[in-house]
This record gives C-alpha cells, sequence and structure tokens, in this order.
C-alpha cells in the first residue's frame, strides 16, 4: 500500500466519519450529495450556459417539493410502523381525505369543479387534520385487534372505498338551499390557490421582488441583462414553487420535531413496548389500545396534512392521485432510511425522491440529449428485433422512451433487495433511547 | 338483584380474608371442547411464597392467564384484594398490584435494559401524549424521568445487572432475561408477582442470587405465586403447595404434606419428590 | 428424552394458544354485561345485517312489484324487472368465477407460505398478456406482422375482428393460448420465488408481503415495458353471441360459457388433486400446521413448490378467461382486481381452496346485484367494505374457518 493510498484512505474514513458524526450533518451531507448530483446531471445533460441555470433550479425545485412531501408522509407512516408496528397501507386513504376535507371547508362556493364553503384556508387544514384522525379513530377502534397482516387489508380496503368515494358522481355535489358540497367527482375538485402566491402578489410581495429585479413589473430573482438582451437565470414560476416548496420544508421540520419529541418521551416508550411485545405491556399495566388509537389518529392527521400540502398545493384535487402505489412509494422511502428512525425517513425520503424517482428520468435525458439514438422503436418487438445483429441502440431508444415502466421496475426490484439484504435500512440498527432523559446512572440533571 | 348478593358477598369475604390478596373461585377454563382448568379453588396468603406445581399440561399456564386476564376464564371468579378481577384485561389487573412474568421470557429485545425497566412504573405523567410534547408539560415529564431513572439503577444493582443497563434485552442469556423480567415487574410497585417458571434456564448461581432476592423481597412483604417445574425449588422456597393435575387442584398444603400425599406421588409417577 | 420433547411442544402450543386467544377476546369498551358487550363489538355487525335484510325485502317486493314505503324520496320495493335480476346474476356469476379462480392461489400461498402476496393480481396479468400474445398468433398467423401479434396487438396491425381470435373462429388458439397463459405464470412465480421469498422463507409475514409489493410493482411496469401501456382489445365478436344456443332459444355468450367451462374444470380438477393425491394430502397438512408437517417428514420446499405452479397456473388462466369475457386488457387488469380476489379469500376464510372459490362467487355477486341499489362508483366499494367487516368481525371467513385447503 502506497502512502497516497493510506492518505486517502484515512481522508475518506474522515468525511465519512464528520458526515455520521450527528444527524444534522448526515441529513446536509445527503442534500449536498443529490443536489449537486443533480446539478451535474443537468449540466451534462445540456452543457453550460445561461439556460442551465434555470433547469438546475428547476430540477432542485422538483427535488424539494417531492422530497418535503415524501419526508412528511414518510415521518408519519414511521409513528405507525416504525414506532408502534402498525402496518398501515391506507396512506393514500388519509391524505385523500385530508385534502378532500380541507377542499370542502376552503374551496370557493362557485368552483368550477367541486364545491366548498369557502372558509379560510387554516380552517381547512385544521378540518382536513381532524377529519383524517377522526377516520383514523373509526378505522382503528375495530380493526387494532387484528392482526397485522389483516390490519394491512383492512386499511388499503379502506383507502380504496375513500377513493372511490371521492370519484364518485353521487358526491360530486350535494345541495341545500344555503349551501354546498361537492367532491367534483371523477373530474377532481378545484382548490384554494398557494398562500405564498398571493404572497409574491401583495405590496409588500412586490416590493421585496423589486429589489431582484431590473426590470420593475417582472418579479424573476437574478434577472441578468447581457449585450443589452434581458436573461432570466431563474425563472418566477420556479421562485414560486420554491417558496411553496420552503413552507413545506418548515412543516417537515415541525413535524420531525413533534415525532422525534413524542419517541424521546415516556409515551414514546410505551409505543416501542407495543411494537416489540403488546402483552408485556399490557401485563405491565400499560392500556396499549389508548396508546394505539392516539398514535394511529396523531399519525392520520399528519398524512391529511401531507396531502394538502403535497397535492393540495397544485390547485386541483383528482380522485385518482390516490391510488395505493403512493403508499407503496412512502413504504420504499422509508425501507430505504431504516423503519423507527425519524433521520432515516428523511433521508430515505431524499433519496428516494432524487435516486429512484427523479434519477432515472434525468439519466434518461442525458443519454438521449448527448447521444443520438435515432428515432425510438414504438413497439418491443422493434427494438429487440436489431438485437440479434448486434444492434443495441434502437433498444437503447426504446428504453430511453419507456423510462417511467422501467424506472417502476427498479423500484420493485430495490425494495425487494432492501427487504432481503437490509431490512433495517440505513438507520434502522441504530438504538434511539426513548426516554425524555439520558439515561446514565451518573449524569447531571441536564436534558 | 343478583348483583346485591353478589356485593354483600364480597364484603364479607373482603373482610374475612385480610390476608389473602389473591383468591381463586371455581376456576374453569375450556378450550372448544378440552377443559385446561377445572373447578380450580384456591387462595394465597399475604407475605408467602406459595408454589404452583403440576406435571406438564396440568394447566398451570393457563391458571395464570386466567388470574392476570391474558384470557377470559369460562368459568368461576378471580379475586384480588377483596375485588373481582375475572374477566379485566391485563393492563387493568396489573394497574391493581398484581403482575406477573412469562414463561418464556418476554423480554422487549430491542429495546435496551435500561428502556425495559424505564417502561414499567405505572402512572407516567409522560405517558399521556400532550404532557410529553408541549413545551410547559414536558418539564415536569422530565422530573419525573429523573425519578424513574433513580428506581431504575436502584432496582438493577438490586438484582446485579447494571452492567447489562445498556445492552439490547435481546442479546442477555436467557437467565438474564429472567432477571430482568422480574425487575422490570418490580419497577411497577406491585402487590403480588406472579412468577412463571422463574428459574427455567437460569444457571445454578444465577438462580442462587434470584432466590435470594425473592425471599428479600417476601421480608419486605410482597406476595409471591410460584410457577415451578424443579420440585427442589419448590419444596425448600415455598411456605405453601398447590399441586394441580389435569385441569383440577390435587392438593394443597405445606411442603411436608405434599410430600406425603399418595395422589401427588401417583400423578408424577414415582418421580423423585 | 421423547416424552420430554412432546411435553415442550404441548407447553408451546399452550402458550400459543393463550396469546392467540388473548389478542382476539378485547372488544372496544367492554363492560360487565356480556350480553351488552356482545352488541357493542358488533355494531357494525348489526348494521350490515339489518341493511341486507332491508336489500331482500326490498328485492322481493322489487320483483312482486309491490310498493311497501317510501322512505327518504325512494321506495322500498317498487318494480325491477325479473331480467335485470338474471342478468346481474349471470354477469356476477362471471366475475364470481375469475374471483374464485384466481383466489385459489392466492388461499393457497397465504396459509402454506404464510404471507398475503400482494403480487398474485400481476400473475393474473401476466398470464392475460402472454396467453392472448400466443393466442392472437396462432389465430392471426399470417393475417398480421409476427412481433404484433405476439405483443398482443401494440404497435399498428389488423384489428381484433380480422385477426379472429375468439372461441367461435379458433377455437384452438383459445386452447393454446390457456395452456400458455398458465405455463409462462407458473415459470414467473417460480422464478420470483426462487430470488424473492425462498431467501427469506424463515422471515415473518410482513417482510414477505413487503418482498411480494417489489415483485408487483416489478412485473406490472415490466409488462408495460414489453407490451406498452396501451388498453387493446383483442377477441373476435363474431358468432360468439349465439342466439338459439343448441335450438333451445336461450341467448349465450360462447365465451361465457367458455369461461364457466374451463374454470369449473379447474376447480373440479383442484378438488380432486387436494383430496385423492398424496400430493394434496401434503398440502392439506402443511396449511394446517407448517410445523407438524416438518416434524413428520413432509417434503417443504416440493409442497411449496407445488403451491406455487397451482396458484400461478390458475391464476394465470383466470386472466386469460377474464379477458376472453371482457374483450380488452391493460397492464393494471390484475392489480385492479386484486383487492377483490382478496376479498373473496378472506370471505371464504383463508386457507381454505373452497372457501375461496365460494368467496368469489358471493364478492362477484354482490359487486353486480348492488347495482340494483347503487350507482356503479360504489359498488366496488360495497365488496371492500364486506371484505372489511369479516376481517374485523369473522377473520375465519363466513363459511366457518374449517382449514381443509
Amino acid at each position: 500500500m502506497t502512502a497516497s493510498e493510506t492518505g486517502s484512505a484515512t481522508a475518506r474514513a474522515r468525511i465519512s466519519g464528520w458526515v455520521k458524526k450527528t444527524d444534522r450533518r448526515f441529513i446536509a451531507s445527503t442534500v449536498a450529495f443529490v443536489y449537486g448530483l443533480f446539478a451535474i446531471l443537468i449540466v451534462l445533460e445540456q452543457g453550460l450556459g445561461l439556460g442551465t441555470v434555470n433547469s438546475i433550479f428547476g430540477a432542485w425545485r422538483t427535488i424539494t417539493f417531492l422530497f418535503a412531501a415524501y419526508a412528511l408522509i414518510t415521518l408519519a407512516l414511521n409513528l405507525h410502523w416504525g414506532y408502534t408496528g402498525m402496518f398501515n397501507i391506507g396512506i393514500a386513504g388519509f391524505m385523500a381525505v385530508g385534502i378532500y376535507t380541507m377542499g370542502m371547508l376552503s374551496t370557493s362556493p362557485d368552483a368550477l369543479s367541486g364545491q366548498g364553503l369557502g372558509l379560510p384556508l387554516p380552517i381547512g387544514i385544521l378540518g382536513g387534520m381532524i377529519a383524517a384522525a377522526l377516520v383514523g379513530l373509526l378505522a382503528a377502534i375495530p380493526a387494532l385487534r387484528v392482526s397485522s397482516d389483516y390490519f394491512a387489508i383492512v386499511t388499503l380496503g379502506l383507502s380504496e372505498i375513500i377513493r372511490l368515494a371521492a370519484g364518485s358522481r353521487t358526491l360530486s355535489k350535494w345541495t341545500t338551499n344555503t349551501f354546498g358540497f361537492g367532491t367534483g367527482g371523477g373530474s377532481g375538485m378545484d382548490l384554494p390557490g398557494r398562500p405564498t402566491d398571493s404572497i409574491l402578489d401583495t405590496s409588500i410581495g412586490e416590493s421585496f421582488a423589486e429589489l431582484f429585479v431590473i426590470d420593475p413589473g417582472r418579479i424573476d430573482l437574478l434577472l441578468f441583462e447581457i449585450g443589452g438582451e434581458e436573461v432570466t437565470l431563474v425563472s418566477s414560476s420556479i421562485l414560486s414553487d420554491f417558496l411553496w416548496s420552503l413552507i413545506m420544508l418548515l412543516v417537515m421540520a415541525g413535524v420531525y420535531w413533534l415525532v422525534r419529541r413524542i419517541g424521546y418521551s415516556p409515551f414514546g416508550r410505551v409505543l416501542k413496548a407495543i411494537r416489540e411485545d403488546e402483552l408485556v405491556a399490557q401485563s405491565l399495566g400499560k392500556d396499549t389500545r389508548r396508546f394505539k388509537i392516539k398514535v394511529f389518529m396523531v399519525g392520520c392527521a399528519l398524512m391529511g396534512l401531507a396531502g394538502i400540502l403535497w397535492q393540495g398545493s397544485q390547485g386541483f384535487a383528482n380522485p385518482n392521485s390516490f391510488r395505493p402505489v403512493i403508499t407503496f412509494y412512502a413504504f420504499i422511502a422509508l425501507i430505504i432510511g431504516g423503519s423507527g428512525s425519524n433521520t432515516g425517513s428523511v433521508v430515505g425520503s431524499l433519496l428516494f425522491v432524487g435516486l429512484l424517482f427523479e434519477g432515472p428520468r434525468q439519466v434518461g435525458a442525458i443519454i438521449s440529449a448527448r447521444f443520438n439514438l435515432g428515432n425510438a422503436p414504438g413497439t418491443f418487438d422493434g427494438a429487440i428485433a436489431p438485437l440479434a445483429d448486434f444492434s443495441f441502440q434502437p433498444f437503447l431508444a426504446y428504453a430511453i422512451d419507456n423510462i417511467a415502466p422501467l424506472q417502476f421496475v427498479l423500484l420493485g426490484v430495490v425494495l425487494i433487495v432492501i427487504i432481503q439484504k437490509r431490512p433495517n435500512g440505513m438507520f434502522g440498527d441504530r438504538t434511539e433511547t426513548a426516554a425524555a432523559v439520558n439515561l446514565g446512572k451518573q449524569e447531571g440533571n441536564d436534558e | 338483584m343478583s348483583e346485591t348478593v353478589e356485593t354483600t358477598t364480597d364484603t364479607e369475604t373482603t373482610t374475612v380474608d385480610q390476608d389473602a390478596p389473591l383468591r381463586v373461585e371455581n376456576l374453569e377454563k375450556r378450550f372448544g371442547g378440552i377443559v385446561a382448568v377445572d373447578d380450580t379453588s384456591f387462595d394465597v396468603q399475604r407475605g408467602t411464597i406459595t408454589g404452583l406445581i403440576g406435571p406438564n399440561g396440568a394447566g398451570k399456564s393457563t391458571t395464570f392467564n386466567c388470574i392476570t386476564g391474558a384470557l377470559n376464564p369460562t368459568g368461576g371468579e378471580v379475586y384480588f384484594q377483596g375485588e373481582k378481577v375475572t374477566g379485566m384485561r391485563p393492563e387493568q389487573i396489573a394497574n391493581r398490584g398484581m403482575v406477573r412474568t412469562f414463561q418464556i421470557a418476554r423480554a422487549l429485545s430491542e429495546m435496551t435494559v435500561l428502556e425495559n425497566l424505564m417502561l414499567a412504573p405505572k402512572a407516567q405523567s409522560g405517558e399521556t401524549l400532550w404532557r410529553s410534547v408541549m413545551p410547559g408539560a414536558r418539564s415536569g415529564v422530565v422530573e419525573q424521568e429523573y425519578e424513574v431513572r433513580e428506581r431504575v439503577w436502584e432496582t438493577l444493582e438490586f438484582f446485579e445487572i447494571d452492567h447489562l443497563a445498556y445492552e439490547e434485552a435481546g442479546n442477555l442469556s436467557g437467565g438474564q432475561q429472567k432477571l430482568l423480567e422480574m425487575s422490570r415487574a418490580m419497577m411497577t410497585e406491585p402487590e403480588m408477582l406472579l412468577l412463571d417458571e422463574p428459574m427455567a434456564g437460569v444457571n445454578p448461581t444465577l438462580e442462587e442470587k434470584l432466590l435470594d432476592r425473592i425471599h428479600s423481597l417476601r421480608e419486605d412483604g410482597y406476595t409471591f405465586l410460584l410457577v415451578e417445574h424443579d420440585m427442589d425449588i419448590i419444596m425448600e422456597n415455598c411456605e405453601r403447595v398447590l399441586v394441580m393435575h389435569q385441569g383440577k387442584l390435587l392438593a394443597d398444603g405445606d411442603p411436608e404434606d405434599i410430600r406425603s400425599n399418595d395422589q401427588v406421588i401417583e400423578a408424577y409417577l414415582g418421580e423423585d419428590i | 428424552m421423547i416424552y420430554s420433547l412432546n411435553n415442550v411442544n404441548y407447553l408451546q402450543d399452550e402458550h400459543d394458544l393463550a396469546n392467540s386467544m388473548a389478542s382476539s377476546q378485547w372488544l372496544p369498551g367492554e363492560s360487565e354485561n356480556p350480553v351488552i358487550n356482545a352488541i357493542r363489538g358488533r355494531v357494525l355487525l348489526l348494521l350490515a345485517l339489518g341493511v341486507f335484510v332491508t336489500l331482500i325485502i326490498d328485492l322481493i317486493a322489487g320483483l312482486a312489484g309491490v310498493e311497501l314505503l317510501e322512505v327518504g324520496g325512494r321506495t322500498l320495493g317498487g318494480d325491477i324487472a325479473l331480467d335485470t335480476l338474471i342478468d346481474r346474476l349471470r354477469t356476477g356469476l362471471i366475475v364470481g368465477l375469475i374471483f374464485g379462480l384466481a383466489g385459489i392461489g392466492l388461499s393457497m400461498t397465504y396459509s402454506i407460505l404464510n404471507f398475503a402476496n400482494f403480487s398474485h393480481g400481476d400473475l393474473f396479468t401476466t398470464g392475460a398478456f402472454t396467453g392472448w400474445g400466443v393466442a392472437l398468433l396462432i389465430a392471426g398467423w399470417g393475417a398480421g406482422d409476427a412481433g404484433y401479434l405476439l405483443l398482443a396487438r401494440s404497435g399498428t396491425g389488423p384489428n381484433p375482428n380480422e385477426i379472429g381470435a375468439s372461441i367461435v373462429a379458433s377455437p384452438l388458439a383459445i386452447l393454446i393460448g390457456v395452456v400458455v397463459s398458465a405455463v409462462v405464470t407458473v415459470a414467473v412465480a417460480l422464478l420470483a420465488d426462487r430470488f424473492v421469498y425462498r431467501p427469506m422463507r424463515d422471515r415473518e409475514g410482513i417482510s414477505l408481503l413487503i418482498a411480494s409489493i417489489g415483485v408487483a410493482l416489478a412485473l406490472r411496469s415490466f409488462i408495460q415495458f414489453v407490451y406498452g401501456p396501451q388498453t387493446r382489445g383483442v377477441t373476435a365478436i363474431e358468432g360468439v353471441q349465439e342466439k338459439n344456443f343448441l335450438g333451445t332459444g336461450m341467448s349465450v355468450d360462447l365465451h361465457q360459457l367458455t369461461l364457466l367451462v374451463v374454470s369449473l374444470a379447474l376447480m373440479i380438477g383442484m378438488h380432486l388433486l387436494l383430496q385423492r393425491t398424496k400430493l394434496g394430502k401434503a398440502m392439506r397438512a402443511m396449511a394446517d400446521n407448517k410445523d407438524l408437517a416438518l416434524v413428520t417428514g413432509i417434503p417443504t420446499e416440493r409442497i411449496v413448490r407445488a403451491t406455487w405452479i397451482l396458484g400461478a397456473g390458475l391464476a394465470g388462466v383466470a386472466g386469460f378467461l377474464y379477458v376472453l369475457e371482457r374483450g380488452t386488457m391493460n397492464f393494471n387488469v390484475g392489480w385492479f382486481l386484486l383487492l377483490f380476489i382478496f376479498a373473496g379469500v378472506i370471505l371464504g376464510g383463508i386457507g381454505s381452496i373452497y372457501g375461496a372459490i365460494a368467496g368469489g362467487l358471493v364478492i362477484g355477486m354482490v359487486q353486480e346485484v348492488s347495482l340494483i341499489w347503487i350507482s356503479s362508483d360504489f359498488n366496488a366499494a360495497a365488496a371492500f367494505a364486506i371484505m372489511i367487516l369479516v376481517l374485523l368481525y369473522r377473520p375465519e371467513g363466513i363459511f366457518g374457518g374449517v382449514t381443509t385447503a
């Protein structure tokens, strides 16, 4: 072994040691890794140019948004499955309850599709969370005594019932003389716009935007003038999306704090005991049903909130957005990170969104931009027939053209491999002691 | 009408049996056609170690499960401290001061020994969700955690497993898990402990230690009901022995009586008693 | 030595029994009074029963043309045409047979391998696509490009009527399609078992369930990758609707008849296999008690393989037949039916193939007959609601839960 090799090995060890030292560092490093990776991928796709900056921010916008959305759901799921061992695969349904309730409270009474009471948005959001929690209560009371695979099927069935109800004609419009509700049925439900967008429209928002703008009236950040021409580095739509994602990240931080606080408490200790062996917890005098119902309701409310912030931010809710597959994505994210760990939930969500969800598409875009693959064959036989003559180009073009299904094949395979080889994920092996204080014997009275 | 009658019986027995915290009357448990426990009655005196023995399949564990609420008996009644606890849920019974351990040790394996013990104390304020979360209320929770931590370490030292405090319970040996289970049960501050084969899988040194602990706890006024397989342990350590056979109570008396009881000898097929 | 071994087993059993009893006994808010308890725990069940009875009364009154009373703008009774009911029952039977046929495999893997297989619906899809690819190739030999036909009409080429794949125009193609759907689906299932489930034999059910979700996702997306995302028609319709069946004057859909005959034949075959052969007996033994089966020297791996072969084969054929009756398919066909198949299996009691068949039929009927009262966007919800109720209040299934495989 040469000196330089030893040096690089120690450097690597030092870096990984630094990264792993605290959760905050680990999360920050993962963020830097994923965001950096995408900057590189975009550059590979588009080359260096002024437009590239906008594209990079565009990719970051998507990642940030989806990361915050999945992290919210995954944290809530961690409360159910990771902490308490409740195998809830009806997440999509609870999200739908949250968002549709929000819509029925806050959508304008004369929306084009769907109908609500036009109440202020905070009431709608709170109402949505409460409704999701109540549906959770309704499901939990009878369902918590069945075994976990039955519980899974019950929650999945419930989530499908909710989705079908949201898409049904019967509930699409329901009016009395004075007011009306309606889900909009299969054509979806109009929702109130993002409050952050209206901030940019207010006088404060405008004056804030003016700080960054050369041409008044445009709110584009980093607007450059080159050779007499105005060049937008980051477009205003990306900026307003980022503003919303920032709100979501803040909420995510709040939920992280909440879930973590639950974990490091006597309440969380009982949850952990329920996960390990419910009869033991009962034999020590814990009324496990109350704990399970409570934590199930809290998790459902958070799932409702996640649904509102995620799907609800697009001004429109569609029953098809709440198919069970969304639940499975959340599971993949949690399993990657490690069920039972909040840091794992966050890191897993970011890796899922970056590497599994957006990554393959981006790689596909690079390949089709950098290599001239010619026209993609329209069908699979057109793609594989040329393989006989060792011509791989048509197949590659077909694969790039159909990157979406391939990506889901990858998702499935990753899920299988993780559950086989590393069921505890990245952080699942770690012991996060469930207590509000340090349990060391000679510790001083510090939290 | 019938309720009034029952209440009178209750109060009567409460006054009569001050010294028998646990009383079992005509207990019966059927699984389909199989009668696992058949018309069994006994009581356990305060501050004693009572042994419950019997050949395998005699119904000892089922009796235990019926007393502690893990199973619902199909007939008969169980009274604890004069109160009828038949058919109550396990946590209700445990919260009244009757706590059990399990035949096959059930440590919470992915929790550390410390966590296992921290879990046990009753009525922790932090078990209320909002108290654990709300910034103001949590300081009270933290205070209580310090107090519980004190007791946890005392208990760990009493059972001499403090060197395992940070170990995950699943990594402990069978005997150590038995100690853990008992110390965890002690943390609930029970009136009475029901130990299901506490010595199974425990090496002789550890066994000695465990029995020491049980005796010193008994001197402090705790009541014990012990299911045990090992005849010697029962005979040497219990003031009173109950023998079950084929779901029925076969004999009830002090170790000397039991040793010379013909029926018991027959039930054990000449095994050395 | 042997004596003590037995004792250990006994104690273990007693223990398990105690636990299972313990976990099933707590109903919400128990009180001292057993009658109140019984009612409390079954409020939903009583409610469901009430609804059921009302609907039956409504149905009978409706058929008789009697109007009983008016409730909230709707009439109880009124007129329901007998033809409508018969029509619904027939469709229900057809769909139910598919649920039942596919459910057999789901039920067997659930009881023998101890997990809920979420990829079962995609095995169904595998059978549909591979079987129809080959059936179209044979039926339309020369009519179009072989690749187009084998990929079940992905791309451009002749339409289904020009290809002429139907039981009337090309019975041999349909027959071969059935065989191919079974064979390929079995191969896929065995591959999945070899690489996914076998390395995880000792793991608990939830891990296997999660792995099966992975298999489902990968398999479905792979089918989409190969065959394309579009919904396509595959069957020719000419002559399928026989107006005067065997001179009886009855109008019979020959594809429905094929479905009926093939699925009944397969169900009877399964029955004979399980009851009459050594393999069948071993499978039943293993479904009943895995540990005991291991002790008595039943070759478990061989049983597992047989389970996959039978279960996946039936699922594949069910997929093929479903498309034969429907005429169209897309890559989501099985996934969308999975929950219905689960509903049937659960209704019949997990582990019993007769239960799976009966449960499938009930779910099929419920789905179709319920259309008399509720709009078509709720009939699926009704089937799921029944499944949930059964899981919560009668997890052993409505037919008693005797696990005779």
